[in-house]
């Protein structure tokens, strides 16, 4: 029995367990893979077992022969029906003015082939093992080329990638003030220069990518169920630049999904050529990626190389920043990809500090490689390992601590508009810093270090202290950097006579708890139990509009919008709860889930309020419909800046090379908290990736050949368990300015602050200036030994 | 996977006659239905072992313990009989692959397969240990004969493996960080005819270190295998390791493997 | 070709007619509809096949349909009756041991096998023996605080 005499704990900020985890631990999730329709067919894709090479023939004959066969489409059937190529999102110019070139990106190969695991035949069969068989019966006459692989060496190098663009340079773009840049280091008394690589990633989500497609005749209509992001972009550039199809004709439905971290947002190839062929086939058609598959073809992530300079003073202020990096766009622009390693990467080389000049200049290159587009972080991990370990190494340089340098040139006074384009809104960065230093118990490291000497080990400390930008995105700001699209984000909710509401948001969960979160949000905000909000999202025909999840977004914009839908729902509720209470509607306040006349104990709740409206007897039907149903579409006005402070204590085995990090401290700043246990998830998954990125992974392609080395996990090295210490993590809060809810987002922040935490521990331990990602334990051998 | 014929019979020798033409036995299938589903390997027909359990089991005495060919590498692993005698035989059993895969990896499908990273094929060496098959017995100094390679005739089917109980044994394991298979595997072992190092994962098969054995024989210490430089000429270069930090793993896991067994 | 193959599935007896190249996993995905084990990878590391073969945890991808025959198998679906929850199951809950689901019933299955042979387990032991099953969510540190609580019995509601 509810306990009517005090007020209901809000949901916000409590620790609610999953709704979603019912069905997870039971195994009644439905992932892509696990749906299979009436008449379903398989499909399986010939792909190029060259890195570059000109298609001189392609000859299906006896693979149509095969038992089972359906159909077997090439590139030049796609062409004849004059299906496009895949789009890109984002226009980024050069130097000069010139847009950057788009080459044109084929659903199935065309000419040429661009990279290993480029798909240039769909096979459709009765079973998968009949597709699988076919396709191997699929003659292809190759004429190898050479291959450019190494983002290093791609820009002017004699093969090009895409015979239209000689020397392989996508785009050369500039940020920042140069000419005070130049004059600052001119004046600079100290300078610190790195140089370094951002090693490239692979996503390797454990759910590999999958795509269903059903054509019906009967409306003419598709279906499509993908393991994808964002449902409704998906299904926008799918329709409208590469199949030339109303959307309202094709229903998208993104069920569960077993992580993306980015590499799911993209329209692919694969399902784009599944929904065109499903029509001429004339039934359902199924594929799912193989794991070496995956590999070969999901986006890859990061794969920059950069020279990087500090300018100081001698007391250690920050003077002027100067970054000059190449970054890799794989064979062909995927669809974020133009904007990474520029408008999420730039703009973010202010970090903390109040550092008054700062420019970066950005070449991006094709390569014989899979394209690589947004991978967790999305261009802050790489402009955060810019900035952290610039910072670090200057403090070494001029032998200061690295907390006190920090300190020196802290942003603190809010509002700050930095030199590259963003204004953060608020933040305390000394906050979580002096927590993280008493958390981390830096105090006693000199201690334990001596105790690891004398075991023969060596011990070292290293921080960081990230900000991003993220909850993407000002539509205005984004489009004025070369956005193609709009980055709101849209939520409808919808009241039932009986006082349940059923969300609709163009968010999209896959892992990041929103059924649990939104809930949570929507019935603080109506003061009705959290049991009665269920959240819909990921199927286009359920919910009307929405860009995704991806850029940290889907509180700060996904939940906004839910907000003012329901601000909406409680401004319509108030009319007619004034009209129920006879009273001015300028007389009714809504709290605790109901409507008071202010002043006095008159009140109805929430449920009566709803079923009015439902049942409309007794309503102002003179100035108002029917119904409790509302919508809202939100356009955030700034990015969101979550920020915070990192520590990471490493042990080595100088013996060995090998590494342990014995602890590693995380204090974020991500304003105002709807759930603290999703929160810490999101934080130890990314703390997770950005160490993998630090000590294990890359993805490795052979310089000469372009074939990758890496192609599954025998080579590509995940975390495990036993590879990771328990992390000690906590927050502090300076809400967000911008946002009714004034939360900041959550969800990249580990996979960004960790890498530079990590690699300034290790060089702290092994008294180097640089260590190259991943620290494997033969680079530090070799360190140790050297 | 390509198609195949399959026979499961119920003892040994129904195995061995069903063994016709391009045939390969299924022991644990670990390594072969991996090899099988990337289409890497293939047989006209497969003979399960799986249904003979006669072939399973553990056996201790007479200064030596036999395995079965189909005994898990969890059974090893877990079996007091060998945490007995050679409990360094039975640590390396338990860090071969993962907890799943040791409920069905078999003794005698890795050493069959002869990977040059398995496990297994070290402590054979090093213990100086006697393969049985349905026609004779192979000793371990005979049986790895080159990569992937063993003396096994077409369709001889390993039935026991018989290791001599060691004065004394260690085995260290480096793990190479993917495949978790060994980067470098030493098993030491300090036997009646002297000290015996085996070393895997390093060269294309299994060998013996005849300058850690030579060190060995003089002090029998962590140091002594320490000091050791093995020659880098034939040792493996790949994305995880280079020849030269291979072979000073090398002598880092047998100082450690020699203080496991002292330590015991 | 297909062959007969007969075997218990979460208690029930199944007679099935399979392809001698199907894998267990298949197996179970394809014709009894039980898609709560996931194929994650093919190289057999991920982990997130794992079922548990006469209580033993194996992993599903890794061997044919036919190496089943006559035996027993448990799938994430039958660790615990309709309505509620394995102790284990439990504990994920309770501890956000889970975040898209996906390696999950993997895990879950190894995590019971990893306290049936050691219930002492420690953290180190417990991440080791979790060696063969990949996460790339929860960072892993959930997981193990998971295991942990249904080792000392809290786990919060075991009804579903």
């Amino acid at each position: 029995m509810t306990d009517l005499s005090q007020p209901p704990v809000s949901p916000i900020g409590q620790p609610l367990r999953r709704r979603e985890d019912a069905r997870f631990l039971t195994g009644a999730g439905q992932y892509t893979d696990d749906v299979v329709l009436p008449g379903q067919s398989y499909g399986v894709f010939v792909r190029s077992p060259y890195a570059h090479a000109r298609i001189q023939s392609i000859d299906t004959s006896s693979a149509k022969a095969a038992p089972g066969v359906l159909a077997i489409f090439t590139g030049a059937d796609l062409a004849d029906a004059k299906v496009g190529g895949l789009p890109c999102g984002w226009l980024i110019h050069s130097q000069d003015g010139s847009p950057m070139k788009e080459p044109p990106h084929p659903v199935l190969a065309q000419g040429k082939v661009r990279h290993v695991g480029d798909q240039l035949a769909l096979v459709v069969a009765e079973t998968l093992l009949q597709a699988k068989d076919a396709a191997e019966l699929v003659a292809v006459d190759y004429e190898e080329l050479p291959a450019v692989v190494d983002v290093a060496t791609a820009a002017g190098a004699a093969s090009a990638v895409h015979d239209d663009v000689p020397g392989n340079v996508c785009y050369d773009w500039s940020h920042g003030d140069k000419a005070a840049v130049d004059a600052a280091f001119a004046r600079a008394t100290r300078v610190t220069k790195l140089e370094f690589a951002n090693n490239r990633l692979i996503p390797n989500a454990i759910e590999p990518r999958a795509a269903n497609a059903q054509y019906t005749r009967h409306d003419d209509s598709y279906t499509l169920w993908v393991s994808n992001q964002n449902p409704h972009v998906e299904r926008l550039l799918m329709t409208a630049f590469v199949l030339g199809l109303p959307e309202s004709r094709v229903r998208v439905i993104a069920p569960d999904v077993g992580g993306g971290f980015g590499s799911k947002i993209f329209l692919y190839p694969e399902e784009t050529a599944l929904v065109w062929a499903s029509k001429r086939v004339g039934r359902p058609i199924k594929w799912t990626a193989e794991r070496s598959e995956s590999f070969l073809t999901d986006a890859h992530g990061r794969d920059h190389v950069t020279t990087a300079e500090l300018a100081m003073n001698e007391q250690g202020d920050f003077l002027a920043m100067r970054v000059k990096t190449t970054a890799n766009m794989g064979a062909y622009l995927s669809t974020f990809a133009s904007s990474v390693p520029t408008i999420l990467y730039a703009t973010l080389l202010a970090g903390q500090y109040r550092t008054p000049a700062i420019h970066a200049q950005v070449t991006a290159v094709f390569t014989n490689t899979a394209p690589v587009d947004a991978y967790r972080g999305a261009g802050r991990p790489e402009a955060t390992y810019v900035v952290e370990r610039l910072v670090e190494t200057a403090a070494r340089d001029l032998g200061m601590s690295p907390v006190d340098i920090r300190r020196r040139n802290f942003i603190t006074e809010f509002p700050y508009a930095t030199p590259v384009g963003l204004t953060y809104d608020t933040g305390n960065y000394a906050a979580h810093l002096d927590r993280a230093l008493e958390l981390a118990d830096v105090a006693g490291f000199a201690a334990r270090r001596d105790k690891s000497k004398a075991a023969g080990k060596l011990r070292g400390l290293g921080y960081s202290c990230y900000i991003e930008a993220c909850g993407l995105a000002p539509s205005n700001i984004a489009g004025a950097l070369g956005a193609r699209a709009g980055l709101f984000e849209a939520g409808e909710v919808r009241v039932h006579p009986t006082g349940t509401v059923t969300v609709f948001t163009g968010s999209h969960s896959h892992g990041q708890g929103h059924e649990t979160t939104f809930a949570q949000v929507v019935a603080a905000r109506l003061g009705i139990p959290v049991e009665n909000v269920e959240i819909v999202h990921g199927d286009t025909g359920r919910v009307p509009f929405g860009m995704g999840t991806y850029g940290s977004r889907s509180l700060s914009v996904g939940g906004t919008a839910i907000v003012k839908a329901v601000d909406k729902v409680i401004a319509k509720g108030r009319k007619i709860a004034a009209h129920l209470l006879e009273a001015a509607d300028s007389d009714i306040e809504f709290e605790n889930g109901e409507f008071k006349v202010a002043g006095t104990d008159r009140k109805i709740p929430f449920g009566q309020v709803a079923l009015t409206a439902y049942v409309p007897h007794n309503y102002p039907l003179d100035k108002l419909e029917p119904g409790l149903n509302e919508n809202a579409f939100y356009d955030p006005t700034n990015f969101t800046y979550p920020a915070g402070s990192y520590v990471c204590e490493v042990e080595v085995d100088p013996e060995t090379g090998r590494t342990r990090v014995d602890r590693f401290t995380a204090v974020d700043d991500f304003g105002n908290i709807v759930n603290p246990m999703i929160v810490q998830g999101q934080v130890h998954g990314g703390i997770a990736q950005g160490l993998g990125q630090a000590m294990l992974e890359g993805a490795r392609y052979d310089p000469e050949s372009g074939q990758l080395l890496t192609g599954s996990y025998m080579d590509y090295c995940m975390p495990r368990a036993d590879d990771l210490p328990s992390y000690q993590v906590d927050h502090t809060v300076t809400p967000c300015t911008h946002n009714p809810l004034g939360v900041k987002g959550c969800g990249e922040a580990g996979a960004i602050g960790s890498p530079p935490a990590f690699i300034n521990a290790l060089t702290d331990a092994l008294g180097v200036r640089d260590i190259a990602m991943p620290a494997t334990p033969e680079r530090v051998w070799r360190a140790v030994n050297r | 996977m390509y198609d195949f014929d399959y026979q499961r019979p119920t003892d040994a020798k129904a195995a061995t006659a069903a063994f016709q033409g391009d045939a390969r036995y299924l022991a644990g299938g670990q390594s072969l239905v991996q090899a099988m589903r990337l289409r890497l390997s293939s047989n006209a027909r497969l003979v399960d072992l799986g249904a003979i359990p006669a072939l399973r089991g553990i056996h201790a005495g007479g200064g030596s313990v036999t395995v079965g060919a189909m005994t898990p590498h969890a059974a090893v692993a877990a079996s007091p009989e060998v945490r007995q005698a050679i409990p360094a035989l039975a640590q390396l059993a338990g860090w071969i692959g993962d907890p799943s895969v040791r409920n069905m990896g078999t003794l005698g499908g890795s050493i069959a397969n002869a990977d040059p990273a398995a496990d297994y094929p070290a402590a054979l060496l090093a213990l100086g240990a006697t393969v049985q098959t349905d026609r004779r017995t192979i000793p371990a100094e005979q049986f790895f004969t080159g990569l992937y390679g063993t003396a096994l005739l077409p369709g001889e089917l390993v039935t026991a493996v018989s290791f001599p109980v060691p004065q004394a044994a260690g085995y260290e394991k480096y793990r190479n960080p993917a495949s978790r298979f060994a980067l470098v595997g030493v098993f030491v072992a300090k036997t009646a005819a002297g000290v015996r190092v085996a070393v895997t994962g390093a060269k294309s098969h299994v060998f013996r270190s005849a300058e850690l054995e030579a060190a060995l024989a003089a002090s029998f210490t962590p140091e002594a295998a320490k000091a050791v430089r093995l020659p880098v000429a034939g040792m493996n270069a790949d994305l995880h390791a280079s020849p030269e930090y291979r072979a000073a793993m090398v002598s880092v896991m047998a100082s450690r493997a020699v203080a496991a067994s002292l330590a015991r | 070709m297909n062959v007969p193959i007969s075997l218990t599935v979460n208690g029930k007896a199944v007679e099935a007619s399979v392809d001698r190249r199907t894998l267990l996993v298949q197996l179970l995905r394809e014709q009894l509809r039980l898609t709560g084990t996931h194929v994650g990878c093919d190289t057999a590391q991920c982990g997130a096949c794992t079922v548990h073969l006469d209580g033993r945890a194996v992993k599903s991808c890794s061997m044919l349909a036919l190496q089943a025959q006559g035996r027993a198998v448990t799938t994430i679906e039958g660790l615990a009756p309709a309505g509620e929850l394995h102790p284990m199951q439990a504990a994920f809950r309770e501890c956000h041991g889970l975040q898209c689901g996906f390696c999950t019933p993997g895990m879950v299955m190894a995590s019971v096998q990893l306290l049936a042979d050691n219930p002492n387990a420690t953290e180190d032991d417990i991440r080791c023996g979790l060696e063969g099953n990949l996460c790339r969510c929860t960072g892993y540190h959930n997981i193990v605080r998971a295991v942990q609580a249904c080792q000392s019995g809290q786990v919060g509601s075991t009804t579903v």
